[in-house]
């Protein structure tokens, strides 16, 4: 029997609290588009990806008016192109050009995937690729591209870290006059997950099954109304337990959502990832929460501490609620996209050095930070490198996205526009990283690595 | 199959009859109707039966705002509340 007040519960969440279900990705594996010739391999893959696609945007609309419940996002992840490239050579720009046009046959707003996996070592087609990510960023719109370089397993290829650091710079020189949106569209994992709904660090695994669809729900605006309603005084195990609570419904509607539209496809339902992703919209986040259950602002002492048991409650309710949770599942701090984070980083209550210790204990990484835009490559190869260690040491995934300001003068702002935001230039050390990272290698597994 | 229609805005004379109406004209069976008056605002939930409506559900919400346009309506999907609310 359906209850008034589940009902009008369900209600507020949607229209006053934001919640909604993020993304929709549809993972589609590529392998068997690998040919020796890199056109005929690119045809095949946009006529599997149209093919597979075709009907992932309608499916989310019928769903929305069905449930009455908003679809933010419909997007594609495919296998990482680097094993593409690594069968047929050529120009991986090719590809990415391919995808584009692909996605925008399909009506999706991102497609994830431009990806290569080389945290032990680079195999064929793997250099190639990360080479030619900065232009295929500035010559696509809505291709993401992410690249693994660590995991507990292998250690920290820091050969592939000194490359990323000038990746990074390169994808935002060559999208300078386009607010650098290059470097927005681009992440360096450890731990990358296989089944990751959410761009820009989307792709295929190659353990996934040939077609898949993976849900990414949100909600920080429902948590945080949820908390708001708490008494002042109500101890943390009780703010915890009404965090777990949320996360469950916030969840179960996920798995509806996510069933039905995998059913309605003809494919798999892969996983459920709750993880609580901000908007810039007013209310729907992160630090609002952290606000919410006692600091002043997001960033003061106490912020990792209070973001721990978030992210942990998170996670409590969510696996509760499913069966097939994974992705990164937790909470999500990307500074740009979150209006507490913008305020807290404009008013330097929120530091970089803040920020690497959140990510110690939440789902994800450095996430969408603007950076000077002088930054040296080999500052962002350490940045890249504190965070992968970070994820290595943690068995944890951890990943940078941030965006050096080309041409921004301090005290300026950058602004993406819709779901990525706009944020303040943050402040790193200016002394040099440079003569550590010049050393390459690599940073070998931790003890962690050897439970077997 | 069942939906829930809710209705929230400012009370006036005719609400229910009005949305009720357009249930009828588009085949959709009233199962059971709730509502109230909180701090003046009118806040209605009517499940109703879809299994033989004669047009889509978003379609069915389009007539019934039509009807009352100065409230906020929502038809979802019973499953939804369902899955939200039910271990």
């Amino acid at each position: 029997m359906l209850n008034f007040n589940d009902i009008m519960e369900t209600i507020t969440m949607i229209q006053e609290e934001n919640l909604d279900i993020r993304t929709i990705t549809m993972g589609i594996s590529l392998l068997d588009c690998a040919d020796s010739d890199i056109d005929r391999s690119c045809e095949k893959v946009y006529n599997k990806i149209t093919t597979k696609a075709k009907d992932l945007v309608a499916v989310g609309e019928s769903i929305e008016r069905k449930y009455g419940i908003p679809i933010v996002n419909k997007r594609i992840s495919v296998t990482p192109i680097a094993m593409l490239v690594a069968a047929s050579g050529g120009d991986p720009v090719k590809y990415a050009k391919t995808l584009d046009k692909a996605a925008k046959e399909v009506g999706v707003n991102f497609i994830g995937g431009f990806s290569a996996l080389v945290q032990k070592g680079f195999s064929a087609g793997d250099k190639e690729l990360i080479q030619s990510i900065p232009r295929a960023l500035a010559e696509t719109d809505f291709v993401c591209s992410s690249v693994n370089i660590g995991s507990t397993k292998a250690g920290i290829n820091m050969d592939a870290v000194k490359m990323m650091g000038e990746v990074v710079r390169e994808a935002a020189e060559l999208t300078k006059d386009k607010q650098c949106i290059g470097a927005a569209k681009l992440v360096v994992f450890c731990n990358a997950p296989e089944d990751n709904p959410f761009m820009a660090g989307a792709f295929h695994g190659v353990s996934e099954p040939d077609v898949v669809l993976n849900v990414g729900v949100s909600g920080p605006g429902v948590v945080r109304a949820a908390l708001s309603r708490l008494p002042e005084d109500a101890p943390l195990n009780e703010v915890a337990e009404l965090i777990k609570k949320t996360a469950f419904k916030i969840t179960r509607m996920g798995q509806l959502v996510g069933t039905e539209a995998a059913s309605m496809l003809g494919v798999p339902f892969g996983i459920i990832d709750l993880s609580l992703a901000p908007t810039p919209a007013v209310g729907d986040s992160v630090a609002y929460i952290l606000e919410e259950i006692g600091l002043e602002q997001c960033g003061t002492h106490g912020t990792t501490a209070a973001l721990a048991m978030l992210n942990d409650a998170v996670k409590k309710g969510g696996v509760m609620a499913s069966s097939s949770v994974g992705g990164l599942s937790g909470a999500f701090i990307p500074v740009t996209e979150d209006a507490g984070m913008i305020d807290a980083a404009r008013k330097e209550t929120l530091s970089i050095e803040k920020l690497e210790a959140m990510t110690a204990v939440c789902s994800v990484g450095l996430d969408m930070i603007v950076i000077p835009g002088d930054t040296p490559a080999t500052t962002i190869s350490a940045i890249i490198a504190d965070e992968a260690a970070i994820g290595m040491v943690n068995s944890k995934t951890t990943a940078v996205r941030v965006i050096p300001a080309i041409g921004v003068a301090e005290g300026e702002e950058l602004d993406f526009g819709g779901l990525l935001g706009n944020g303040p230039v943050m402040k790193l050390r200016p002394q040099s990283s440079a003569k550590m990272i010049n050393r390459g290698g690599r940073i070998p597994a931790p003890m962690q690595s050897l439970k077997n | 199959m069942k939906a829930v229609v809710t209705v929230i805005g400012k009370d006036m004379v005719g609400i229910l009859a009005k949305v009720s109406g357009s249930c009828a004209e588009k085949n959709a069976n009233v199962l059971e109707v709730t509502q109230s008056i909180l701090d003046g605002y009118f806040c209605m939930v009517m499940v109703i039966d879809i299994s033989k409506i004669s047009c889509e559900l978003d379609a069915l919400k389009e007539a019934i705002q039509r009807s009352v346009p100065d409230m906020v309506i929502h038809v979802m999907h019973e499953d939804i509340f369902n899955s939200m609310h039910r271990i």
